[in-house]
């Protein structure tokens, strides 16, 4: 099949086979990272345009090395250097990005739906890098990546999310992405960061860490974010880590191979122990590498994308 | 002027017609509904195939006008009603300044008094500035020429404050409007809390928000004696409630807007903003509740809720984006596809919705074909199809989430006072 969309904006909006497209020309990419000289000429003479207004340095330095080893030309732009401090609409400042004959937007945003306005009012191709709650598609997807390399399939797979779902566009995309591949997903938090009508998706909910562990194939383990301005909603993080924490002695009564996995960054003692950070079921430091096939792969398939539409 | 419209069916539910007719407009007002009446007049309007009608009195209507004429102003606004049917509206009291005193409501007057091309009642605030914290004094604003008193776009908090203003309002004779959000629930949430929030990202306002808030104001009116119309009822517990406390005798009107019986959450599907609205586009199962409450009577009346906002202010991130639609030039259309077509309401119960029955909640002498009343009519091609274009929008603000819709129902006449006021 071939790649039709110049956006990518979410997994919801992706097919199966999409997705899978996505894998299997991030699987090609891979091997790139590993060269002497660690450079193809996908992109040569294309610019991708980083424009990020949430401080965000993995994602965006992640998008970056992805974008500069197929050859492209990446401007970074960041709220704090630019006109949007002067009241710039975004809409506007993604129209002046595209008369700058800018070919891709790489954007994170803290508005959930940022993405989608954006890509709808502009000619050129949006890569949502992160918006708001809604989506963290490249994320989700070198999850999904890592998770197929270390275990060989996605299909009947039982993964297992634990943490801020309700907050958590990693929570989302990775929900759509999962259970369009046929994983089982279960979502583990404390009620009142379970979201509204999240089973409609076809994830399941729970709030035993220690029932859910027991049967998962992998973990993923959100980011506890309890900086956020969301009132008293919040559990306290010394409990928090206590009911959910991932430890050495609640994998211990896991599948013994289970898959450790974190977007990062973590916050050690809070939502994962260090010993389980760094031992040997953590998947983490290779996500970051998977990470930048997987992203290689979407601006490659976005821009050929805006190639067959010329 | 004379006008002799010819040969319509037409439908006056105030005095139980529904019947082909002539009707006769002779010195702005009806002189004479018949059949075949021959006599010399200036205008003969041929309204075969036609439906004629009292002129729709909406009761919902941000004209915006004074303060903020860059999204409507008095003369966009009634020129957009006089293009859909629309003969008298109440204009709602957040403008800048807020219709709270006198001076404000001479100032509005006299503009309409210029500019109106339709009747245009004036509703004036419950507090001074609509901050909810001290009353306007009521009484002089009834004297003053309001209909109503609403604090539309905020409820006011205080109980005590509320229960006076409805004692207050029963003294001056005038009716109290009530915008239902308890804000503590509903928050920085920006639609329905539910699948549909969760999907997308976005901070939900359950229904929970307005009932509760529509259920405070119902048992503070009846404390108070005091009548109460409950504006842009959306959710099944509001429509519950209301039809409770109609039992039960209270003096308690209601009204709901085309788009809750029309849209639902599912249809804010790629973050439209036009679909940003408070309250939010509910449920399926509030879509059907809204739709039974209309039928069976719990809801008396359908308002449009026309909020015009410009494109600056809504062609921007979700959450940024003001809550809110235009609505008077969809509403009759959309009110026909969704509840003559789906047989929901006959004609005759859509006009008292439309007509009769927002008459009587404002105690107005309209909303009726009765000779000698006002000619406020319309002249309806319920057949007609025809697609709602941006480029066609009379208001000043383009905000309608129905644009590039088809839809049923093109008004080819409307007379106001007896004027041809809109042609098609």
């Amino acid at each position: 099949m071939a790649w039709t969309k110049k956006d990518l904006l979410g997994l919801e909006y992706l097919t199966q086979e999409e997705i899978e497209l996505i894998l299997d020309t991030a699987e090609s990419f891979k091997e790139v990272s590993t060269r002497e000289i660690k450079k193809v000429p996908a992109l040569r003479g294309k610019t991708a345009v980083n424009l990020f207004y949430e401080p965000s340095t993995r994602t965006r330095v992640s998008f970056e090395v992805a974008a500069k080893r197929l050859s492209a030309d990446v401007i970074n732009i960041a709220t704090e250097t630019s006109s949007v401090r002067k009241g710039e609409t975004l809409i506007d400042t993604g129209k002046n990005i595209q008369a700058l004959k800018a070919d891709i937007i790489i954007m994170r945003h803290n508005y959930s739906g940022a993405a989608n306005m954006l890509a709808r009012a502009l000619d050129i191709s949006v890569v949502n890098a992160g918006d708001g709650w809604h989506e963290h598609p490249t994320q989700a997807l070198l999850d999904i990546f890592t998770l197929k390399e270390k275990l060989g399939k996605i299909k009947g797979l039982n993964v297992a999310i634990v943490g801020d779902i309700a907050h958590s566009r990693v929570a989302r995309s990775n929900i759509w992405g999962l259970t369009k591949l046929g994983a089982n997903v279960t979502l583990c938090a404390p009620e009142m960061l379970i979201p509204v009508g999240i089973e409609l998706t076809g994830a399941k909910t729970s709030s035993n860490i220690d029932e859910v562990l027991k049967k998962a194939d992998a973990v993923n383990v959100l980011r506890m974010q309890f900086e956020r301005d969301e009132g008293a909603a919040f559990p306290e993080q010394l409990d928090y880590f206590k009911k959910f924490g991932i430890t050495e002695e609640r994998l211990a009564k896991a599948k013994k191979d289970i898959v450790v996995m974190h977007p990062g960054p973590i916050n050690r003692g809070i939502e994962m122990s260090s010993e389980v950070a760094d031992g040997a079921n953590s998947v983490i430091l290779e996500q970051v590498t998977n990470g930048i096939a997987v992203r290689m792969a979407v601006l490659f398939l976005v821009s050929q994308a805006k190639e067959a539409k010329k | 002027m004379s006008i002799l419209i010819k040969g319509g069916r037409v439908i006056d539910p105030a005095n139980k017609i529904d019947a082909v007719f002539d009707i006769l407009i002779e010195n702005n007002k009806i002189s004479k509904v018949a059949k075949n009446i021959q006599t010399k007049v200036e205008t003969i309007i041929d309204a075969k195939g036609k439906i004629v009608a009292p002129g729709i009195i909406d009761m919902h209507v941000h004209l915006r006008e004074p303060g903020r004429e860059d999204k409507e102003t008095i003369a966009s606004g009634t020129a957009a009603a006089a293009k859909s049917g629309v003969t008298t509206v109440l204009a709602m009291p957040n403008t800048h300044p807020a219709m709270d005193c006198p001076k404000s409501i001479e100032l509005l007057q006299k503009i309409i008094n210029k500019d109106a091309k339709v009747e245009v009642l004036i509703c004036g605030a419950i507090t001074k500035g609509r901050l909810g914290q001290e009353l306007t004094d009521i009484a002089v604003l009834k004297k003053s020429g309001v209909y109503a008193i609403s604090d539309d776009g905020s409820s006011v908090d205080n109980d005590d404050l509320m229960l006076e203003a409805l004692k207050k309002a029963k003294q001056a004779k005038v009716l109290t409007i009530c915008h239902c959000e308890d804000k503590k629930i509903s928050g920085k949430g920006v639609i329905n809390l539910g699948f549909n929030s969760t999907r997308l990202g976005l901070r939900g306002i359950s229904n929970e928000s307005e009932y509760k808030r529509v259920k405070r104001d119902i048992e503070l009116a009846e404390k108070a004696g005091a009548s109460v119309h409950i504006a842009h009822v959306s959710c099944r517990e509001s429509v519950e409630i209301i039809a409770k406390a109609k039992k039960k005798g209270i003096k308690v009107t209601a009204e709901t807007a085309p788009h809750y019986f029309a849209l639902s959450e599912d249809d804010i599907v790629d973050y439209d903003t036009n679909m940003k609205i408070n309250p939010p586009l509910r449920a399926k199962e509030d879509v059907a509740a809204i739709k039974a409450g209309l039928k069976d009577g719990t809801i008396d009346t359908i308002a449009s809720d026309h909020a015009p906002h410009t494109e600056n202010e809504k062609d921007i991130e979700f959450d940024r984006a003001e809550f809110g639609k235009i609505g008077l030039e969809s509403g009759l259309a959309v009110s026909i596809m969704e509840l003559i077509d789906k047989k929901i309401l006959s004609w005759p119960e859509l006009i008292e919705k439309l007509a009769v029955n927002p008459a009587k909640i404002l105690g107005i002498d309209k909303g009726s074909l009765s000779v000698g009343a006002s000619a406020d009519i319309i002249i309806v091609d319920v057949e007609r199809e025809f697609i709602l274009e941006k480029k066609s929008i009379v208001s000043k603000s383009k905000n309608s989430p129905f644009i590039g819709k088809k839809v049923k129902g093109l008004v080819e006449y409307t007379i106001y006072n007896g004027e041809i006021v809109y042609k098609s």
